[in-house]
């Protein structure tokens, strides 16, 4: 009876899945550094971008569809910079009226927010593609092998280890709390009660969750120290990366530089 | 005396407080928990689940207020445990988790016993005679205004009983009651639930408690009952113990 939605690894035998976590690691953050570097509106280099993820999509055996159901994760963060598309610019394109005035939608405002739509969707089934065929252990220690500060790397280890633990816990108490809402067969009787104490309650259990995971990193922090824990974090060697694998990063590198170089050309 | 066999058929239909028929479940990540498992509880009647880790105690107890839902049906009191009845169902059978923690939710004691009868939508003069009954019935009165954070385990699962005994429910479920208790707090709490006129259902480990307590036992292991009968009996039949990972200290 465990939260397990949110690790995004699916095992699998694809040569994505078998390749070097390091490699696949710098070849992402390479991937969405080129997606960010390309200048607006250069649609057919963001063409590109979207073939070649979704091809790494393909080979990855993961279920195209099911990425970009996924990728849906990143609407939400899109819609920051909607308001681009009504502060931006000066050819004005149409107005949509909003209570007593109305907004002007711009040209160049509407473009730089579609750029930027479609570049954080690449960028973002990038990510999913690395998270969901990397064992998240494997990409610690890749984060560690290309000198991410190790600190953060334990940090992001402790919190992965220890984020199921938080969901299930927040899973217990809502079940209790779901157990004891009950209706009453009174005619007559309101149940489910005022909006402001329903939300005082769900703060109760917020603050009852935040005390509890505070006092839980004391306990690890105590259990770790047992164990001769002294803040820094020791691992055991990598193995070498294969000739082959250095030189796919290489050529995948051009290539990103070549399509960077090509998106500019464009626009 | 057919009149007789007929009376008697819907005396034992009118008190039957629970009654699964072949319910089985799947975790969504497809791992099976239970199978056709059927249980027939009278009202009135204390009984154990018991069986080792694993064995499903905890998936069934879940479904008996539509926590989760499974393949089969589950009624209550003659209700059946479907979407539409939740709400009813939820006022029938308490709960009572594991973790006190997890039930308290609330700031106060007097906040988490009066939760489900507020929300039940009840008066607020009726709700203070409630959780003032409930309190007393487990014996902690003097813990209304207190912070449930700062009691002790033992405390902190009579306060757990309370806000459900503040529901006026039929039937009681409760999960691993004894778990982490004192001698003295798990002493204390099997005398608390021996005198409640309720329906108890309990899953444990513990099986002097279940001596103690329940009249009748059932063994759940592999998703499945593998045994129902007198405690008397059960308890007794070392065999039958040791092939389910149980055994009498």
């Amino acid at each position: 009876m465990h939260v397990h939605f949110l690790d995004p690894y699916r095992a699998g035998t694809s040569p994505v899945h078998a390749l070097d976590p390091r490699i696949k690691l710098v070849l992402a953050l390479a991937f969405i550094l080129t997606t960010t570097l390309t200048p607006i509106g250069a649609w057919a280099a963001y063409i590109l971008l979207f073939a070649l993820v979704l091809s790494v999509e393909i080979l990855s055996e993961l279920g195209v569809g099911k990425v970009l159901k996924r990728s849906s994760l990143a609407l939400p963060f899109v819609l920051a910079a909607l308001p681009l598309a009504f502060s931006f610019g000066t050819q004005k394109l149409f107005a949509i009226p909003v209570g007593f005035g109305e907004l002007t939608v711009f040209a160049e405002g509407l473009q730089r927010f579609a750029s930027i739509a479609v570049r954080s969707w690449i960028s973002v089934q990038v990510a999913i593609v690395l998270a969901s065929t990397t064992p998240f252990p494997d990409l610690m220690l890749a984060m560690r092998a290309v000198r991410v500060p190790r600190l953060l790397v334990s940090i992001f280890g402790l919190m992965w280890r220890y984020i199921f633990v938080m969901a299930d816990e927040a899973q217990r108490l809502m079940r209790a709390r779901e157990s004891r809402s009950a209706v009453l067969a009174m005619p007559g009787l309101k149940s489910g009660g005022s909006v402001g104490w329903r939300a005082r309650v769900t703060g109760g259990m917020a603050g009852n969750l935040f005390v509890r995971s505070l006092e839980r990193g004391d306990r690890i922090y105590s259990a770790m120290s047992a164990r001769g824990y002294d803040g820094e974090v020791r691992t055991l060697g990598l193995p070498r990366v294969s000739r082959g694998e250095w030189a796919l990063l290489i050529v995948a590198i051009l290539v990103l530089l070549g399509l960077l170089w090509l998106s500019f050309l464009l626009s | 005396m057919e009149d007789l066999l007929m009376s008697r058929a819907t005396d034992f239909e009118a008190s039957t407080a629970l009654r699964i028929e072949r319910l089985s479940f799947a975790y969504p990540d497809g791992h099976p928990a239970l199978h056709e498992v059927t249980l027939d509880v009278r009202q009135g009647e204390k009984v154990a689940i018991v069986g080792p880790n694993g064995a499903g105690k905890s998936t069934l107890i879940l479904h008996l207020n539509g926590i989760l839902t499974g393949h089969g049906t589950v009624q209550v009191c003659g209700l059946d445990v479907v979407k539409q009845n939740l709400g009813k169902v939820r006022g029938l059978v308490g709960m009572v988790f594991q973790l006190p923690d997890d039930q308290l939710f609330s700031p106060t004691v007097f906040d988490d016993v009066a939760f489900g009868p507020l929300y039940q939508g009840l008066p607020e003069a009726e709700v203070r005679t409630r959780v003032e009954q409930a309190l007393a019935a487990v014996g902690m009165s003097e813990y209304m205004h207190r912070v449930s954070h700062h009691l002790s385990v033992g405390e902190k699962k009579r306060i757990a009983v309370a806000t459900v005994l503040s529901m006026q429910p039929e039937m009681l479920v409760l999960d691993e009651p004894s778990a982490g208790l004192d001698p003295r707090a798990r002493r204390g709490l099997i005398n608390l639930l021996r005198d409640l006129p309720q329906t108890i259902l309990v899953t444990t480990h513990d099986l002097p408690l279940v001596r103690d307590l329940c009249p009748r036992t059932v063994i759940m292991d592999g998703g499945s009952i593998v045994a129902d009968g007198r405690t008397a009996d059960i308890l007794a039949d070392e065999a039958l113990l040791a092939a389910h990972g149980l055994e009498m200290p």
